[in-house]
């Protein structure tokens, strides 16, 4: 009977892993552990994933960038180019920048991995904002999660950093002119900026003395990453300590948790996510060019074009440099250059906001209490009203960036599209505030709340063409017909089958 | 053949906060009671789950001739598109298959347990503070303990003395950004190192030069340009006039700028010839150039400083000495020279 034999082979299996696991115990005395481990369990709700996406998104990092460190070379000696790419032939550039050429047109898979590298810090920054946003707008971040929240804001500072020093690594005309911008924001900093800026270039002004590429390399590969592989590793294990939290839904409460177990269900999922994450990194780094530095050609410190763009989530910085009008401070022989404002200042007030959310959520909601259970954005209009204008300020600032580029397009002066956009830094949040406040407010009247009893019935078009409900619970019509407003289900309802979220 | 899939079965229970030995464990409520886990959703359905099976194993299939389809690449040199096209089915193939698998044939259910405490009772706490204090308080209480206030300042001396090589880094600023390389005499060449006629520019003709001998000199950079019979008007700056750093070829006007825009330092590489004005591409900030480039648009909030030029008895464009500010970018204490 092969069922006996299955049943004898399982035996078997189970014995063979216990002498494994036996053999661990033995000297760690592991297996407690690993078994609340593989026993751990994990709420399912699509929105969880997003912080795995950024973490699937570090390991490809991880592995792409090693594979390129294999070919870049950090040097900012100057060379003279003869390889298979011609329209390159005979120009001087650094050897950075002709080790990326290579790695591109010569090294074979080298343009794959490149670009695969590329796309997924893309992914992997939008997927943190993404992340950052969920944990935002449903108040994952309040207590116990404050130490979450603080060490994820860390993570995304150093995830831009890691993301700014890859894309100036190849030294080509692009990068090479953020670089120049970047020492100029350094620079401007009151005291210590022409300090600081010496210190980090080497030699005293711009490009430095060619110490900048290795160092720029050693920050890149090494210092940034490390930093970010410690501060996830804490992340992860202040999640894993904390638990998840969850939604409220039919048989959730703040003291329980529901959802699949680490293992094996959220084993097999978790790991399907990573490699769907690789297939998409390696297909766009394959079919979908990115950042080809041959087209913009070497760094060349009198050439700039226009029209160009830095990578997305730079953006924003860009567009504060071109929005901050022509202001700069002068007195006493001293001067607080105009790039210290949009440059240091703003954002530095803006992280300093984002640290300290989760205490002025305190006092805005008088809410100290420990919460498990998530927020619908809805139920927290002004948070959700304040999160929103926060989003419009940065798109605006995003589009800023592209002033050149929207106004070719449009037809419109860059001056006219400039002032716009510095108005708009102030009635975008406004306007996009308000409606989101209002919609918030329109959500909570117009649906079911999960933690009542799911609406079921047929709906029904009548003759006037009103519609109504069949079946309980009964939904009554308000003004327009298009505004449901719903009894709540009593509170003997039983609530079965999965709540409706979101 | 298998008639079913069999799994052992785990053994479930409550292995939670018993009292006593063993009490305290870190997660003491991950485990529910009672739970089937040998439940998955095609458990009853032999037939099904081998279909399944079937597909599953199809199209880990398909990641395998991707995989081969890989080296065949690679060995015949390389292709992105192809390379991408197959990393990307292979991949996805294996995921589609995980996902299915964990979809229809991986075995547990959702489970609820109690979240458990994860604070420490109050013992603990207090605790915490009375091991601390073990070490703290019979040496900080005694009275004059010396060696508080030594370490302090110790500390301190020596810790800064650690961070000294950091001086290494870079060279002092001194006064690196008030000069650049142009010198009395020095001949405008361009780029690539030819030096220039002053009848060489034409009329609203602009060319970007540098001081000859020093064409790697990124803060040395400038634009030169024919601004034809147009007059400008001229500034005083650090007390020169400079109306005397314009050169006549004609009847037309030469004058020069620096090309670090006062910004943020990107090379001011756009010229409208018809509005007379210089426009850095990077934050826009445009500048007039009749109006001795005072920038009349953009972030930009001081004006290109203008190169004084001179004209050599062979027709070629000098500097007759450096700019008299300091060009690029404001910093702390570029006001602090004459
Ligand atoms: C390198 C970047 C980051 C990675 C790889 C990462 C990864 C993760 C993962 C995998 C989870 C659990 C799954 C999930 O809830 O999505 C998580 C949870 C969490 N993250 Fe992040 N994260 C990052 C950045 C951030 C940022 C920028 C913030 C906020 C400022 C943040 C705050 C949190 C919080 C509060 C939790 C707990 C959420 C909960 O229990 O509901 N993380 N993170
Ligand atoms: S650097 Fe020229 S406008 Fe900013």
């Amino acid at each position: 009977m092969s069922t006996l034999a299955d049943r004898a082979a399982a035996r078997k299996r189970a014995e063979r892993s216990q002498g494994v696991f036996d053999w661990l115990d033995d000297r760690l005395g592991s297996s407690r552990w690993l078994r609340s481990a593989m026993d751990k369990i994990f709420p399912d709700h699509w929105s969880f994933m997003v912080g795995e996406i950024a973490m699937y998104s570090f390991v490809i990092l991880i592995a792409t960038g090693i594979y390129l460190t294999f070919f870049y070379n950090a040097s900012g000696a100057i060379v003279v180019y003869h390889g298979p790419y011609k329209p390159l032939d005979g120009q001087h550039m650094t050897i950075a920048y002709e080790s990326v050429i290579n790695l591109s047109f010569s090294v074979r898979a080298g343009l794959i991995m490149r670009q695969a590298h590329h796309w997924a810090a893309l992914i992997f920054i939008a997927a943190i904002v993404f992340h950052m946003g969920r944990i935002f707008f449903t108040g994952a971040f309040r207590r116990p999660r404050e130490i979450n929240w603080v060490i994820g804001t860390t993570l995304l500072l150093t995830a831009l950093l890691e993301g700014f020093s890859g894309y100036s690594l190849p030294d080509d005309l692009l990068s090479g002119g953020g670089l120049r911008i970047l020492y100029s924001i350094i620079q401007s900093i009151p005291i210590i900026g022409t300090w600081v800026a010496a210190d980090l270039w080497g030699g005293n002004t711009f490009p430095g003395n060619g110490d900048f590429f290795p160092r720029l390399f050693v920050l890149h590969e090494f210092i940034l990453p490390l930093t970010i592989a410690g501060l996830l590793g804490v992340h992860l294990a202040v999640l894993w300590r904390q638990k998840h939290t969850d939604f409220p839904g039919p048989g959730k409460t703040e003291r329980n948790i529901v959802g699949s177990r680490f293992w094996p269900q959220y084993f097999v999922k978790t790991n399907a996510l990573l490699l769907f994450i690789a297939g998409v990194v390696f297909g766009l780094g394959g079919l979908v060019q990115i950042n080809p530095v041959w087209v913009y050609g070497p760094y060349e410190s009198a050439r700039a074009s226009s029209g160009t763009q830095p990578d997305w989530y730079i953006g924003w910085l860009d567009g504060a440099l071109r929005l901050w009008p022509h202001w700069e401070f002068r007195s006493f022989g001293h001067e607080i250059p105009n790039p210290f404002f949009p440059g240091i200042l703003i954002p530095g007030i803006i992280f300093a906001v984002i640290y300290a959310w989760p205490w002025v959520d305190k006092r805005i909601y008088r809410d100290y209490g420990e919460h498990n259970l998530l927020d619908r954005p809805r139920d927290k209009p002004l948070r959700t009203a304040l999160g929103v204008a926060a989003l419009a300020f940065f798109v605006d600032l995003t589009l800023a960036s592209a002033t050149d580029l929207i106004g070719s397009a449009l037809g419109v002066a860059f001056e006219t599209l400039i002032e716009i956009m510095q108005y708009g830094t102030f009635v975008a949040p406004a306007v996009a505030g308000v409606v989101a406040y209002r919609v918030c407010l329109r959500l909570q009247r117009g649906a079911v709340h999960p933690i009542q009893r799911p609406v079921g019935g047929i709906m029904v078009r009548d003759a006037q063409g009103g519609y109504h409900t069949l079946g309980a619970p009964h939904a009554e019509e308000h003004e327009t017909g298009d505004e449901h407003e719903l009894e709540p289900a009593g509170a003997a309802a039983t609530a079965v089958g999965e709540g409706t979220l979101e | 053949m298998k008639e079913e899939l069999v799994f052992p079965k785990v053994i479930t229970g409550t292995h939670g906060p018993e009292e006593g030995a063993g009490a305290g464990t870190p997660w003491p409520d991950d485990v529910p009671p009672n739970q089937d886990d040998t439940w998955y959703p095609l458990r009853d359905d032999p037939w099904r789950a081998r279909q399944v099976e079937v597909l599953i194993a199809l199209l880990w299939g398909v990641t395998a001739i991707c995989g081969i389809g890989l080296m065949i690449v690679y060995w015949t040199g390389g292709q992105a598109q192809l390379e991408g096209v197959l990393m990307f089915g292979g991949f996805a193939a294996l995921a589609a298959g995980l996902v299915i698998w964990a979809r229809k044939l991986v075995p547990g259910q959702e489970v609820t347990a109690s979240r458990g405490e994860h604070t420490s009772d109050p013992d603990e706490r207090s605790g915490v503070v009375t091991s601390l204090e073990r070490g703290t308080r019979p040496m900080l209480t005694r009275r004059g303990f010396l060696l508080k206030k030594v370490l302090v300042p110790v500390g301190g001396v020596f810790g800064l003395a650690t961070l000294w090589p950091l001086a290494s880094l870079g060279s002092r600023p001194d006064r690196a950004l008030f000069h650049t390389k142009w010198y009395p005499g020095a001949r405008l060449v361009t780029e690539d190192g030819r030096p220039i006629r002053v009848d060489d520019i034409v009329v609203d003709g602009e060319l970007t030069v540098f001081p000859e001998g020093f064409i790697e000199d990124a803060m040395s950079a400038a634009v030169v340009i024919n601004i034809g019979t147009d007059k400008m008007q001229s500034r005083t700056v650090n007390g020169f006039n400079q109306a005397g750093f314009e050169v006549g070829s004609g009847p037309n006007g030469i004058v020069a700028f620096s090309k670090i825009c006062t910004h943020a330092g990107c090379p001011v590489s756009l010229f409208n010839v018809l509005s007379m004005q210089l426009i850095c591409p990077c934050h826009q900030s445009t500048f007039d150039i009749l109006k001795s480039c005072e920038p009349v648009f953009g972030p930009a909030s001081r004006p290109l400083p203008q190169l004084p030029l001179g004209v050599r008895p062979d027709g070629y464009l000098i500097a007759t000495r450096d700019f008299v500010e300091p060009v690029g970018p404001g910093f702390w204490n570029r006001g602090s020279e004459p």
